[in-house]
């Protein structure tokens, strides 16, 4: 099985969602068909409980849904481009990048260091600007899998 | 400066990395030294201990109770969620750097001890006294540049174009580029619209430190309103801490969450502004306006009064609030007089005069021999300071004073009234209404004027350093003596 971070399979780049709830969703079953969340309603209830305790959205127009889940298999990124935005609850306005970070329950810190790599790309104007300008999935997810790589 | 810090959030997943990671960059831009433990999914490699042991300061970004406080304890800590790490970093090694060296000095000392015992150091976390000072600092911080700029012009147009230069002409109806009287009241007319920002940018930038951006219309409105009710920097201090009360108070209501989206950019400033802005008119803006009209009441009585306690009386009002509604009193009553040509007229201003400019070259003097009881931002006025009190320009001492009220104040009382008695004693007369040293020319006996002056500086000087040096007691005691010391005397 493939154990990349993200798969161009888990690039949306024309996410068309009305709210949070619907992006998370659809962002998911990517992850479902990609084999790496066994149990859509489950991970989905995981997502929703670590937004409730605080929104993830952030400054900058990017929304970071993440959870640990039993129903997760290996450390996941499935990353949606959204043209008019959703909601995360960012006070500047709506996200137009999601990036939606699945992580197993249980996993060994060793497998956290790609997730851990992945948090601190978000934060340089550098990597949000290729992700906003890119139009070829496999080249995003690419370019992720490169700037991930320890 | 050198940071350590540390970062959690809950999941360990996502905002830990980010708030690292955002606090790594804005170290870097501001040219200090970090190392950010990330306390996540990914396991943590623990700071060094020999890079605690070196750091000036210990930011805490994190949601949840970060592991192994005790390591430490005593150094000055700084406290934010990730969140605000990840969006404001660098607000937050702002208000890092703003502790104080003496406190550094101390928490070494604890820390030693902690060695050597290996008991745990009461001295962690912050207290609400350090919260207050870290949101006075937020706002100090940003008003230090309007008083760099608009004072260093001010002093400029004195150099210039010699006291009489407030008089001239607004440089829109009247500019010639051939004088250099007109150049002297276009520096002084910029000054002074940069000294408008004074009060309002501190009131704001209280507020932002406390409830952020929501915060920032509310204390700047509020700032501006103490300005028109003619409140000063006190009532700049009042309206921010109150701005940024209201408006994290606002944020706690649950609202339905159509509403929720224009909350910060709409409703909670509309709503705090509003709020601020009636209680500073209404309820601050008259009390003020009938203590100034008892005040000023009360001094035209005390025609026959013992000339030195005059002197001391009009130098205390001066300084206690610097530039606020007593020292305008004081001022205006000095300014009033001059018309009168009188012999005692000329002695009060020239008194009063005196006593302003003790304030900010007492600052700057102990500032620069005792620095480690100063903080780095307040180490930097000291030098624009120098040159604000020799021109008698007061506000000078405002970014000293706005941080840390209770020790400053009262010592610049103390100093003041004591240059104000002094130059009454000594029957020093000015015909000027300011300009400070550039009008030394219009000081009858110069000499002796900057006796008194030099007597005041260094008196307010030792004052401040005595009560920078003791703890919170000791500077309350401190206060209260010299409180009433100007008025006894």
């Amino acid at each position: 099985m493939n154990n990349e971070l993200i798969t161009s399979d888990l690039v949306d780049l024309d996410l068309r969602s009305p709210d949070k709830q619907a992006a998370v969703r659809s962002l998911a079953e990517r992850l479902v068909t990609a084999g790496r969340v066994t149990d859509l309603e489950r991970f989905l209830t995981d997502v929703a409980e670590r937004e409730k305790q605080m929104s993830t959205g952030m400054q900058g127009g990017i929304g970071i849904p993440h959870c640990r889940s039993e129903a997760v298999t290996a450390p996941t990124l499935a990353f949606g481009r959204c043209q008019e935005g959703v909601d995360f609850g960012a006070e500047d306005g709506p996200a137009n990048l999601v990036f939606l970070i699945a992580a197993p329950q249980g996993g060994d810190s060793e497998h956290m260091s790609v997730l851990a790599a992945l948090a601190r790309r978000l934060v340089r104007a550098e990597f949000k600007r290729t992700l906003t300008e890119s139009d070829d999935p496999a080249a995003v997810a690419e370019y992720v899998r490169e700037e991930v790589t320890p | 400066m050198r940071f350590v810090a540390v970062t959690a959030c809950p999941t360990g997943i996502a905002h830990t990395y980010m708030a690292a990671e955002a606090l790594e960059q804005a170290a870097a831009e501001r040219g200090d030294e970090i190392s950010v433990e990330t306390q996540g999914s990914a396991g943590s490699s623990p700071l060094a201990t020999e890079d605690i042991r070196a750091a000036d300061a210990v930011v805490l970004a994190a949601d949840v109770g970060v592991t192994d406080r005790d390591r430490f304890a005593g150094k000055p800590i700084v406290e934010g969620t990730v969140k605000q790490a990840v969006e404001n970093a660098a607000e937050l090694l702002e208000r890092g750097a703003a502790v104080p060296a003496s406190e550094q000095e101390d928490s070494h000392r604890a820390e030693e001890q902690h060695h050597a015992e290996s008991a745990t150091a009461g001295a962690e976390g912050t207290g609400s006294a350090t919260r207050l000072r870290q949101w006075l600092m937020t706002g100090v911080s940003y008003m230090i540049p309007f008083v760099a700029a608009g004072g260093l012009l001010i002093a400029l147009s004195f150099a210039l174009g010699g006291y009489r230069i407030t008089e001239a002409p607004d440089v829109t109806e009247h500019f010639d580029p051939a004088t250099l009287t007109s150049w002297a009241a276009l520096a002084n007319q910029i000054g002074s619209a940069a000294f408008e920002f004074l009060v309002p940018v501190l009131a704001g930038f209280i507020a932002y430190g406390m409830a952020d951006r929501p915060a920032l219309a509310p204390g700047f409105v509020g700032g501006a309103a103490a300005m028109s009710v003619g409140a000063g920097f006190l009532g700049g201090l009042v309206a921010g801490l109150l701005a940024g009360a209201v408006v994290a108070g606002l944020r706690r209501v649950r609202v339905p969450k159509a509403v929720a989206g224009i909350m910060p950019v709409v409703v909670l400033p509309l709503l705090g502004t509003l709020i601020v802005g009636v209680l500073m008119f209404v309820v601050l803006g008259r009390p003020i306006a009938a203590v100034m009209t008892a005040l000023t009441d009360w001094l035209n009585g005390l025609g026959g009064a013992n000339a030195m306690l005059l002197g001391a009386l009009l130098g205390g009002m001066i300084a206690c609030d610097l530039g606020g509604p007593i020292n305008k009193v004081a001022y205006t009553f000095a300014v009033g007089g001059l018309t009168t040509g009188s012999e005692t007229a000329l002695e009060i201003m020239a008194a009063v005069m005196a006593a302003g400019m003790v304030p900010p070259l007492a600052l700057a003097l102990a500032a620069t021999l005792r620095s480690k009881r100063f903080t780095a931002a307040e180490r930097e006025s000291a030098r624009p300071a120098w040159l604000l009190g020799a021109s008698f320009i007061t506000e000078g001492a405002i970014p000293f004073a706005a941080t840390d009220p209770l020790r400053v104040i009262p010592s610049m009382i103390v100093g003041s009234a004591g240059a104000g008695a002094l130059s009454m004693m000594f029957g020093v007369t000015l015909r000027a209404p300011h300009g400070g040293l550039f009008v030394l020319p219009l000081v009858g006996s110069p000499a002796l004027y900057a006796l008194a002056i030099v007597a005041g500086v260094a008196l307010s000087a030792l004052l401040v350093t005595v009560a920078k040096s003791f703890g919170r007691r000791a500077a309350e005691n401190v206060r209260s003596e010299s409180v009433e010391s100007p008025v006894a005397a």
